[in-house]
């Protein structure tokens, strides 16, 4: 673990750059964080952090691929609604690339 | 993908013998498991101070209670038939990455302490103490094997590379040298029933929304039951099936397949989970709690049948280590294997003719089966020898019209593992999954450029997780990857059951 001046905050991060005081995170911190990402946060970026945001405030977990998927196909368009397009958005993959920028632990397990 | 900074491989098949590094893959360490992870599975929190001592004193323990272990340790003759059978090494060229080098670390330790030549001639006799240096080898080193058992095919005596790394971690975790991966997962699984942590909150809402998807997509009432008491089977899966893709085609494969027998089933929120990573961490107390839960799950749920979704190293344990290590399973109906794998479940229903199959809905699909290697080496399936690679093969046969074997070296017993079993599935250690990936990958590449393959079918959660993440290093598309049981669903008519 290691603490990182991000934000203007000072940020507890975990080995693979996960937050591990997940209050902590607010749109400034999810903005740095997806720069250390290689990531500029687009309108489509912020539909998966909020979603994966909300989901995490009721179930203590991010949601399944195919939930979320079909969740930004709901928003964005039929045609976005698949694992193909979130990768585009999110090249280290939606579950553990995005999960760091909404500021949620790191998916374990075979994932 | 993300970015790299590491050189990828270019694939060859067959894979050619690369020159030798020496250190090669020195840099590619794990992430240390804290104090908490160590302390909640009985470990110490810190390295203790006698490590040394208590290190050999485990060593000595394990070659005692394992006589395999000992007959490994002893029996080397240096032949070489190992040395590039290894995936690792292939990939990275590290000479440590050789199978007869990784046991040597051991081995030498071994010697030092436990044999009259090591004792006396001490390093003429390749013996060494366990030194802060050694240590380090074995953190490295044996956390770059992924426990596939290739070489054990290849060695005239069997010795089983896998059975020494799987010492080598439980000696570590014995004087508080743990890796975080596993050490954190096999926590979530105590705690929620799952290497995920998916609280049953969370289990119930995924599955509702398949069941609607399923409605959806092809009106049927297909079910997803969760904790139901009475029902006729327990259905045990990888918690990667309720989370990733393809993954979960598969998952609604198994809940099609059921609803087409008329054959109730349940999940368990208790036994959410069929990876059992204690195996990993050769853990035997573990992997017992663990493999626990789901004979009380099929205690408290009232089954007769317990079956177990696409989950390579859990079939290994399940198949080879159940009946020790939580059975006797008489409780259960005595007419079907226990544990049954859901592989063989399907394919009696086909071979019955129970299953009404559109072939036809595979058409765009062209493809092959990848051995996983602790189906295809550790474990067996159905009452033939072989079984565990012809079944799966069979259902593939009867759901796709375009059906391709993978080359013969690459291909059932002798498969290379994907590069990220054995608990090795883990970003850090990123650069050595992809490196690791590359001999099956060639393999698939050409299977790809020469008779039109797009997708390779498999039946481990970890071999899916894996390749849909490094195979698009090599620039091959991540849908190329699939579950066996995703073709199942395609093809699978319903009709109005």
């Amino acid at each position: 673990m290691a603490m990182v001046e991000m934000a203007g905050k000072q940020l507890d991060l975990d080995e693979d750059g996960y937050l591990t005081n997940l209050e902590q995170w607010d749109k400034q911190v999810a903005d740095a964080l997806a720069k250390t990402e290689g990531i500029e946060m687009s309108e489509a970026h912020w539909e998966v952090v909020n979603f994966l945001r909300d989901y995490y405030a009721e179930f203590k977990i991010a949601p399944m691929i195919r939930i979320l998927t079909k969740e930004i196909g709901k928003k964005l368009g039929k045609e976005k609604g698949n694992t193909k397009y979130l990768y585009e958005l999110y090249p280290g993959g939606p579950a553990k690339q995005a999960c760091k920028i909404a500021g949620l632990p790191k998916p374990t397990g075979c994932v | 993908m993300a970015k790299t900074d590491f050189e990828i491989p270019k694939l060859e098949h067959p894979v050619k013998i690369p020159a030798i590094m020496e250190g090669a893959s020195s840099h590619l360490s794990i992430h240390p498991a804290n104090e908490q992870m160590k302390t909640k599975l009985g470990f110490p929190e810190k390295r203790v101070d006698n490590w040394q001592e208590t290190a050999i004193a485990k060593l000595g323990e394990l070659k005692d209670k394992y006589r395999s272990l000992k007959i490994f340790l002893d029996v080397c003759v240096k032949c070489g038939s190992c040395a590039d059978k290894c995936h690792y090494f292939l990939g990275t060229g590290d000479p440590n990455n050789m199978p007869v080098a990784r046991q040597e670390l051991m081995r030498k330790v071994y010697r030092k302490n436990f044999t009259i030549g090591g004792k006396l001639f001490g390093s003429l006799a390749r013996a060494e103490d366990l030194t802060e240096e050694v240590l380090k080898e074995w953190v490295t080193y044996f956390h770059q094997c992924s426990q596939c058992r290739r070489c054990s095919v290849f060695c005239p005596f069997g010795i089983d590379t896998a059975e020494i790394t799987m010492a080598a971690r439980e000696i570590m975790d014995s004087i508080g040298v743990g890796h975080k991966y596993s050490l954190e997962i096999i926590g979530k699984v105590h705690d929620t029933g799952n290497n995920l942590g998916i609280p049953k909150p969370a289990l119930t809402s995924t599955l509702e929304f398949l069941e609607e998807d399923v409605k959806e997509t092809t009106g049927a009432d297909v079910k997803f039951p969760l904790d139901v008491e009475g029902a006729e089977v327990l259905m045990v899966v990888p918690s990667a099936d309720f989370f990733s893709s393809p993954h979960v085609d598969s998952l609604v494969g198994y809940a099609k397949v059921f609803h087409a027998a008329g054959v109730s089933f349940t999940f368990s929120s208790h036994a959410s989970e069929f990876a059992n990573f204690g195996m990993f961490v050769g853990n035997y107390a573990q992997m017992q709690k663990i493999a626990g839960r789901i004979v009380q799950a099929a205690h408290d749920l009232k089954v007769k049948r317990i079956v177990v979704g696409e989950c390579g190293h859990a079939w290994r344990v399940a198949y080879s280590f159940w009946n020790t290590l939580v059975g006797p399973f008489d409780f259960l109906d005595q007419a079907h294997p226990a544990p049954q794998h859901i592989c063989e479940f399907t394919n009696g229903l086909i071979k019955r003719g129970a299953l009404k199959l559109d072939k036809s809905a595979n058409d765009e699909f062209t493809v092959t089966f990848h051995d996983s290697c602790n189906v295809a080496r550790a474990s067996r399936m159905g009452d033939t020898p072989g079984g565990q690679f012809e079944i799966p093969r069979e259902i593939l046969k009867a759901t796709c019209n375009k059906y391709v074997e993978m080359p013969e070296e690459v291909n059932r017993e002798r498969t290379f593992c994907c590069g990220g079993g054995g608990g090795l599935l883990t970003d850090e250690l990123m650069e050595l999954r992809v490196k690791g990936a590359a001999p099956k990958a060639a393999a698939l590449k050409e299977m790809m450029d020469e008779k039109g393959v797009n997708v390779m079918a498999m039946i481990c959660a970890i071999c899916k997780a894996q390749f849909t993440k490094v195979l698009p290093y090599y620039d091959i598309p991540m849908e190329t990857v699939g579950g066996v049981h995703q073709f199942v669903s395609n093809a699978i008519q319903l009709g109005d059951k």
